[in-house]
Order: structure tokens, then C-alpha cells, then sequence
């Protein structure tokens, strides 16, 4: 089966800001420099056996991309069809904002409606394959949705904490998979020092902590699957939502792939990959503005609840790659996030959460203020579905369209214009 | 014993002032710097603490009583 032989995929990790070498292991910080460890692959196996058709014969999934990915062949993946979700020629979004080849990656069509499948996919398959039989996360929504399914999907033990504070309505998706759900009493920063403790204390794969290096590069897959559906080509400009940065590295590693493998045209540009943050929780463009790469710390304050990192792990990083590929990080406003989720679903039929508010805000406020000339490719990742935050648009129905009638025609035809 | 690896986050007016020496000196808490970043402005520090439990809380609070943000190294996780 394997066109890589007796060899293997993953090679090891590597410390991202002072290149030392670790085997590969549950860990994702750097002992000599504390820097974030990555996932290092045998390019030179993978070029030999990927290619187009090898692509194209995998499933419709995200696993079609299992080269590029830390699983080796022989190891079964924890899948719930994850991935391979719709890119969509926004015509009509696109007209109004001067966009002539505007695509949405619709990533709230993923089996609990979030972008998070995916990097859980890989983590849970990744803990399994390597002998863990409990799966821990912190979360107040998508990521704890994703966990709770994928560990009952893989029949492993799941530990999810949250603030104890979070309306139960909220927890109804993730309670519903029979996870141990731990309800912490104490504030966000209090939740999120146990976690890091906790992490080394138990033998479980924290998710997005000390399985991270592997999580995190079931995101490359959003460009992969990007470029497939635009025949195997780069977008212009991608815009991505930043909460941890966590992804938005990723997507820089995932189009440089690309590129280094012939999976796109020899020489091909690299994306313009551009951050988007809520101003209620924004440290990454504060510190973009103020032309740093030190991001400090800010206390969220958003309906932005799913991007709301106030310490960002990644965010120096995103602001580097930003610069490099010649994008931008930009901030959107409460009342922006709440008109862009009336304008994508008005506009598309997409029905996106907060997070996704903040997507198309950024898009249009860049798009407003001229960025684009008109004919460029620029992708949106929408990232997770309009029902996971709909009391944001509850708030304040959506204007004009209602009308009370009596249940007769006269009614009818008094009351609606046609 | 027990280890925390943290990141010190220092404003302007903290730069200059010891509060490492400080922290091993009058705290159980044996201190191991891993990389840092301080500029006149600003600065911040990895910082490994090692030290009983409880020892290690009351650096932290010694820390953050002196006006230094203390973060976990790996930033938020709770997504
Ligand atoms: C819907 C949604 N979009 C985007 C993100 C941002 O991801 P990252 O933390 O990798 O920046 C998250 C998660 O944090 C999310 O839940
Ligand atoms: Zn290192």
C-alpha cells in the first residue's frame, strides 16, 4: 500500500524558534527555549508518492491529504467525514463589496459545524494510535463540541472543563457525546492555569495543548482543499480568523507545502494571508498597528466568544507572516460583526457565527476602503455555523421583513405588497 | 516538586527592577530563564519555576503584586 516504504512520514519536531530536534512525543514546547514545536516530515518520501491523482483516488475528506499529515499509513484515523467541506463563488457578496472572484470555504458544513473537526480529527487519531486513552480539552463552545464527539466516535475517555459559568444552553452539543464535563469555578484565567497544570500532572492528550504540534496541522487542510477546488491554484489573498493563531501559521505552512511538492504551479505566489480579529478582543492587530511583534495580553471583551484569546500563543508569529506575505491584520466593531452575519446570510444563504462576523466584516472593511482592484481570487474561511451563536442576531431581530396577517386572503393581499 | 513555565510580561516601569533576583531570594523558587525580549520599553521573559506547589502560587502572586503579567508559555487555551 504505502508508496513510502519502510519509511515514515513524520520524522520527528522541531523547535520553531531554535531549531532543536525532538523524537516524536506528546509535547509542544521546546525544552531548552520554550519556542512551539512543529511536526517534521520526510519531504522527500512525500514528493515521491503525492500527487494530483493520489489526491484525487483518497476519500472526499480531509484525510485525502493524509501525506501531509502526522498519521502514518497503517494507522486507523478517528474520521467523522471531516473536511472537504464547499467553496463557494460568492457572486452575489462579491458584488457588493467590488469582488469579482470572491470564494467562502464554508467550514461550518463540518460534522459539529466548526473548523475545529479537523484539528481535532488528527489530535484524537494521533493520541489514539500512540497509546493515550484519555482526551482533554479546555472550551467554552466549538473546540469542546469537537472533542466530545470525536472521543465518543474513537470510544476513548473524554475530560472537558469549563467555566462553570457558561449557560447551559451552550453546553447542550458537547454534554450530549457523555464526556466528563468539569464545571471550574473561577474566571477564564483561572481555567486556563489548571489546564496547563493538569496537562502536567495526567497521562492525556490535552488537545490544543500538549498534543498541539499534531492538532495543529489538520488546519493545513482548509488550503489544501482551497487550492483543489480551485483547480489546483493559490488564491490572491486568504482571510483567516485569528483567536490563538494557531491556524493562520499553519495555512503559511500548508501553501508553502504546496508550492515546495508541485502541487501548484512551479514559482506559483504565495497568498496574501490576512488576520481578523474582533476589536473587543484584539491583541494581535493592536500590536500589528503599532508595527511590534510583542503582542500583550488584552481581557477579552466580545460576542466574538470563539476567537476570544487574550493571550494569543501564536500571535507574534502571525503578525511575522502577515508581513511577509504581504497581508494585513485588521479589527472589526461588535455592531460589524452582527451586520456581516446579515450580510453573508442575505447575500449567500450562509448562516455563519460570530466568528465568522468577524471574517466577513474584515473582508468587506478591507474591500470598502479599496484593497482590491476587483479581479483578484480572495477566499474567506467561514469557520463555524450561524447556530452555535444565534442568540448575537436574536438580540436584534433582522429589520423589515415580518408581517402579523389574519388567516385570510383579503389579509393577505392588504397587508403584503407583491 | 513541581515546574511551571511561564511568561513574565514587563511594562515600562518594571523593566529595571530585579523582580527575578527577588523571587528566588525570598521565595522557594529556583528560576531558570529560557529566552527573552526586553527593550527599554518593554520586555518580557520565559521563565522556568520550579518549587512545591504552593511555594510556586505564592511567586506568582509576588509577581503579579509587583505589577508583572504572568502567563502560562502556551498563552490561553481555553478555545
Ligand atoms: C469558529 C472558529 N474560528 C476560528 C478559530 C481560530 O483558530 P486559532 O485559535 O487557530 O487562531 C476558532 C478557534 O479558536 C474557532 O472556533
Ligand atoms: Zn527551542
Amino acid at each position: 500500500m504505502s508508496g513510502l516504504g519502510n519509511g515514515r512520514r513524520v520524522i520527528g519536531m522541531r523547535c520553531r524558534e531554535c531549531g532543536t530536534e525532538y523524537p516524536v512525543q506528546a509535547t509542544h514546547v521546546c525544552e531548552m527555549c520554550f519556542g512551539p514545536l512543529d511536526v517534521v516530515y520526510d519531504y522527500d518520501a512525500i514528493r515521491k508518492r503525492i500527487s494530483h491523482r493520489s489526491i484525487a483516488a483518497g476519500p472526499p475528506s480531509m484525510w485525502r491529504y493524509r501525506d501531509l499529515l502526522p498519521l502514518e499509513d497503517e494507522v486507523p484515523v478517528v474520521t467523522l467525514g471531516e473536511g472537504f467541506t464547499p467553496l463557494i463563488h460568492a457572486e452575489r457578496l462579491g458584488a457588493e463589496l467590488g469582488l469579482r472572484n470572491l470564494y467562502l470555504k464554508n467550514d461550518s458544513m463540518n460534522p459539529t459545524n466548526s473548523f475545529k473537526d479537523r484539528v481535532v480529527s488528527v489530535a484524537v487519531s494521533w493520541a489514539r494510535a500512540h497509546g493515550f486513552e484519555t482526551i482533554g480539552c479546555a472550551s467554552t463552545g466549538n473546540l469542546a463540541n469537537a472533542v466530545a464527539a470525536y472521543s465518543a466516535r474513537a470510544g476513548l475517555e473524554a475530560f472537558v472543563f469549563i467555566p462553570s459559568d457558561l449557560e447551559p444552553g451552550k453546553v447542550v452539543s458537547t454534554s450530549v457525546f457523555e464526556p466528563n464535563l468539569i464545571a471550574v469555578r473561577g474566571n477564564y484565567d483561572q481555567v486556563n492555569r489548571l489546564c496547563s497544570q493538569l496537562v502536567e500532572t495526567y497521562p492525556w492528550a490535552f488537545c490544543n495543548i500538549n498534543v498541539r504540534p499534531f492538532y495543529a496541522e489538520g488546519s493545513k487542510t482548509l488550503d489544501f482543499e482551497t487550492a483543489e477546488q480551485l483547480g489546483w491554484r493559490l488564491p490572491d489573498e486568504i482571510v483567516i480568523p485569528i483567536a490563538s493563531g494557531c491556524q493562520f501559521v499553519k495555512h503559511r505552512r500548508a501553501v508553502g507545502e504546496m508550492v515546495d511538492l508541485g502541487l501548484v504551479e512551479a514559482g506559483s505566489r504565495l497568498p496574501a494571508l490576512t488576520g481578523a480579529q474582533a476589536l473587543g478582543c484584539a491583541p494581535v492587530y493592536n500590536a500589528w498597528k503599532e508595527g511590534t511583534e510583542t503582542v500583550l495580553p488584552v481581557k477579552p471583551n466580545t460576542i466574538a466568544k470563539s476567537i476570544a484569546i487574550g493571550s494569543p500563543s501564536d500571535g507574534s508569529y502571525v503578525i511575522r507572516i502577515a508581513r511577509e506575505t504581504g497581508g494585513v491584520v485588521e479589527a472589526v466593531t461588535e455592531e460589524e460583526i452582527i451586520d456581516s452575519i446579515r450580510l453573508l446570510a442575505r447575500t449567500e444563504g450562509i448562516f455563519t457565527e460570530t466568528a465568522g462576523g468577524v471574517t466577513i466584516g474584515v473582508l468587506a472593511k478591507l474591500a470598502r476602503a479599496g484593497r482590491w482592484k476587483g479581479d483578484e481570487v480572495v477566499v474567506a474561511y467561514v469557520t463555524g455555523h450561524g447556530l452555535k451563536t444565534a442568540d448575537a442576531v436574536a438580540a436584534a431581530p433582522s429589520p423589515g421583513r415580518r408581517f402579523e396577517i389574519e388567516p385570510t386572503l383579503k389579509s393577505f393581499k392588504e397587508s403584503v405588497n407583491i | 516538586m513541581a515546574r511551571r513555565r511561564v511568561r513574565l510580561i514587563f511594562g515600562r516601569d518594571l523593566v529595571t527592577e530585579p523582580v527575578i533576583y527577588h523571587l528566588g531570594k525570598n521565595y522557594e523558587v529556583v528560576t531558570n530563564i529560557r529566552r527573552a525580549d526586553v527593550t527599554r520599553e518593554e520586555g518580557w521573559v520565559l521563565l522556568e519555576m520550579t518549587g512545591e506547589p504552593d511555594e510556586l502560587d505564592r511567586g506568582v502572586t509576588y509577581l503579579e503584586s509587583r505589577g508583572v503579567r504572568v502567563e502560562p508559555v502556551e498563552g490561553d487555551v481555553v478555545e
